[in-house]
């Protein structure tokens, strides 16, 4: 277990050091760069030679991606081009937030997406099962974007349920310790604001949880079909144990692999995909403040954050691989 | 009526029987699955949708009653500033913000949305297969170097699956420029690592068959092995993937176009591109928004209803 641990985190650097150099090599061959961001198209070709001096960005490419390397080891990611702060600082701000969003949409989407896949295995045929099945197609067909919008419409411009844009009311005056704002504000006791910032939660998870909803409800129907057929969930009924055990014990816990699987993979995307539903809300998580980056070609930021999604990536992964034990005591980790 | 010559017939019957029943077990693995795929009633409507969808795209733009970018509606002075007319007799889903016909627009859009979808799963299918099949092959054939090469193209796979796949369209879009092309190829790239990995897996499995096995004792080259023995009956898994790609590509290219990395020419009309312009008229008229979208649903409903069906229909283990 501790050598699997280890020899993964290992199998890291090299993929990240392959991913630095691709993206370095990438990213500047964007046309332009941060000098026609900052200045427009009004610059004039002195004053475009003098930001790059600045920013170091007239030496050999070679270079640069040295230093970047050195910083890199240093854990160390540089400034912004554009804000002037801090990368690290900057990923501090902006990730709980849709570390925030993405816990919440799966927590929707296994919460509810488990308990109806299988319900949906048990009653095969059924209506149950055709509306689950049915209801996960369309889930997987609607556009994200779309979703965000009719929710909003729906839930918070006609019914008022919910507020429409943003992670709290700023009118609220939270205090901040970690940026994760449910968590600062059961930390701190602010309970309103806690509760407030739950509340701006919700319609952005609904949309963002639609996919892997439908996803997970597909796979766990189809795992559990798969093993009720298999011979020792028979042996099981014959030996005499009850319905609730077999189910438990037998059928529930053997087709959660793949299930878990998906949950890992589903959970990565989201953590990095979420630019769409962070702009219908104004939810300031990573996404949005990245493609921003991309305009602006913040070289630090872009080159700060996907590498620090990428480890987050990876990780997550690696936790998924390490739950297949928990479950299945047949897989042994090497 | 049994006579000596009666019997003798019925055990001829009985054989010619057995022997057809014996050709009908000799059906290829595809015929099978395409019969199979005729009694499922989910690929029957996903058929039909895309029949009706195809046959919109090739031939509905002969036929729409009004130019797709004439703005008439301007001209005859019926569009305001937060007036936009609903749906009449003559034009059965009104005007769009531009005063053109929106009934046309769907029609005409429906040729761009296919032309975006397959180009797009075409460029994902051949990079992904051109990857997944070398890696596959050096993987289950190749020995200890093949090993080597399969483990650094699966890297480079990782690295792109770490990549968040929006990012990506964004960066494509910024080299070069926004335009149809540009969401083409961003939402092929996306669909790479997909392809790759399923054909790879695939072409370990199929590598360590029997007939692999008797292809190599008799002598035949391991690069002949890969691509006339092994790739062919590796891609079952692949054609279903590029299917289910199909509904997602044209779903992703909505959001791309939503994004503002579409087309920015809306002369040619897209729905995903429609869909992105009717966000600023909500307000007025959220038709204008639910059309494009229902189409696009619909449509990715057809490929995604296709591609499930056909997944089932070659799924050895629901054979029955």
């Amino acid at each position: 277990m501790f050598r699997f641990i280890v020899r993964r985190l290992l199998q890291l650097i090299p993929t990240l050091f392959g991913l630095s150099i691709l993206l370095f090599i990438w990213l500047r061959r964007l046309p332009g760069g941060p000098e026609t961001a900052i200045l427009g198209e009004r610059g004039t070709p002195e004053m475009r030679a003098a930001i790059r001096r600045n920013l170091g960005l007239d030496e050999p490419i070679l270079i640069q991606y040295g230093r970047f390397i050195r910083r890199m080891i240093r854990l160390d990611l540089g400034t912004s081009i554009s804000t002037k702060r801090e990368v690290t600082t900057e990923f501090l701000q902006r990730f709980p937030g849709t570390v925030e969003l993405t816990i919440t949409a799966m927590v929707i989407a296994v919460g509810i997406g488990i308990p109806l896949g299988y319900l949906a295995a048990r009653r095969r045929g059924r209506f149950l099962d055709h509306a689950s099945v049915g209801g996960s197609l369309i889930g997987i067909c609607i556009p994200v974007f779309f979703l965000a919008y009719i929710l909003k419409a729906i839930f918070s411009e006609n019914l008022g349920w919910f507020p429409s844009s943003g992670r709290q009311d700023p009118t609220i005056g939270a205090t901040r310790i970690t940026n994760f704002f449910v968590l600062d504000g059961l930390m701190t006791r602010e309970w309103d604001a806690a509760a407030d910032a739950l509340m701006h939660l919700v319609l952005p998870a609904l949309a963002l949880a639609s996919i892997p909803l439908a996803i997970i409800v597909r796979i766990t129907r189809a795992s559990v079909l798969e093993v009720l057929n298999e011979d020792f969930v028979r042996t099981a009924e014959a030996k005499g144990l009850t319905e609730n055990v077999v189910r438990r014990r037998h059928v529930l816990r053997n087709a959660m692999l793949p299930v878990v699987t998906s949950i890992g993979l589903l959970t990565g995307g989201l953590l990095s995909g979420a630019v769409l539903t962070e702009t219908v809300f104004a939810f300031s998580g990573i996404g949005a403040f990245l493609a921003d980056s991309i305009n602006q070609r913040d070289y630090p930021v872009l080159m700060g954050f996907i590498m620090i999604i990428a480890v987050v990536y990876v990780l997550v992964n690696l936790i998924v691989d390490l739950s297949y034990s928990l479950i299945d005591p047949r897989v042994r980790v090497r | 009526m049994t006579t000596i010559g009666g019997k003798k017939r019925e055990k001829i019957d009985r054989l010619a029987e057995l022997a057809a029943r014996d050709e009908e077990r000799g059906v290829s693995l595809w015929q099978d699955a395409f019969r199979r795929l005729r009694r499922n009633p989910a690929a029957i409507i996903g058929a039909v949708i895309l029949t009706i969808f195809v046959l919109v795209a090739l031939i509905g733009p002969f036929l729409v009653p009004y130019g797709p970018t004439d703005t008439m509606g301007i001209r005859e002075g019926l569009i305001k500033p937060g007036v936009i007319p609903g749906s009449s007799s003559e034009h059965w889903f009104g005007y769009d913000h531009q005063g053109r016909d929106v009934f046309s627009r769907m029609i005409v859009g429906a040729r761009q949305t296919l032309l975006v979808g397959v180009v797009a799963t075409l460029i994902g299918l051949a990079v992904g297969v051109l990857i997944g099949g070398v890696a596959g092959a050096a993987a289950g054939l190749g020995g200890r170097w093949g090993r080597w090469v399969d483990s650094t193209l699966m890297r480079f796979i990782d690295m792109l699956l770490a990549l968040p796949s929006l990012l990506l369209a964004v960066s494509i879009a910024a080299l070069l420029g926004p335009s149809l092309t540009t969401v083409m190829i961003a939402v092929g790239m996306v669909s790479v690592p997909v392809f790759a990995r399923l054909l790879r897996g695939s072409m370990i499995a199929q590598s360590n068959s029997d007939y692999v096995l008797a292809a190599t004792s008799l002598g035949v080259r391991k690069s002949k092995i890969a691509v006339a023995h092994v790739l062919p009956n590796s891609l079952a898994p692949v054609i279903v993937q590029a299917t289910l790609t199909l509904a997602t590509a044209i779903i992703e290219a909505a959001a791309l176009s939503f994004l503002g990395l579409g087309n920015p020419d809306s002369a040619t009309p897209e729905w995903g591109v429609m869909l992105a312009d009717a966000q600023q008229y909500l307000g007025i008229r959220p038709e204008l928004a639910i059309y494009p979208a229902v189409a696009i649903i619909i449509t990715a409903l057809g490929f995604t209803l296709l591609g499930e069906s056909m997944r089932e229909a070659l799924d050895p283990k629901l054979r029955k």
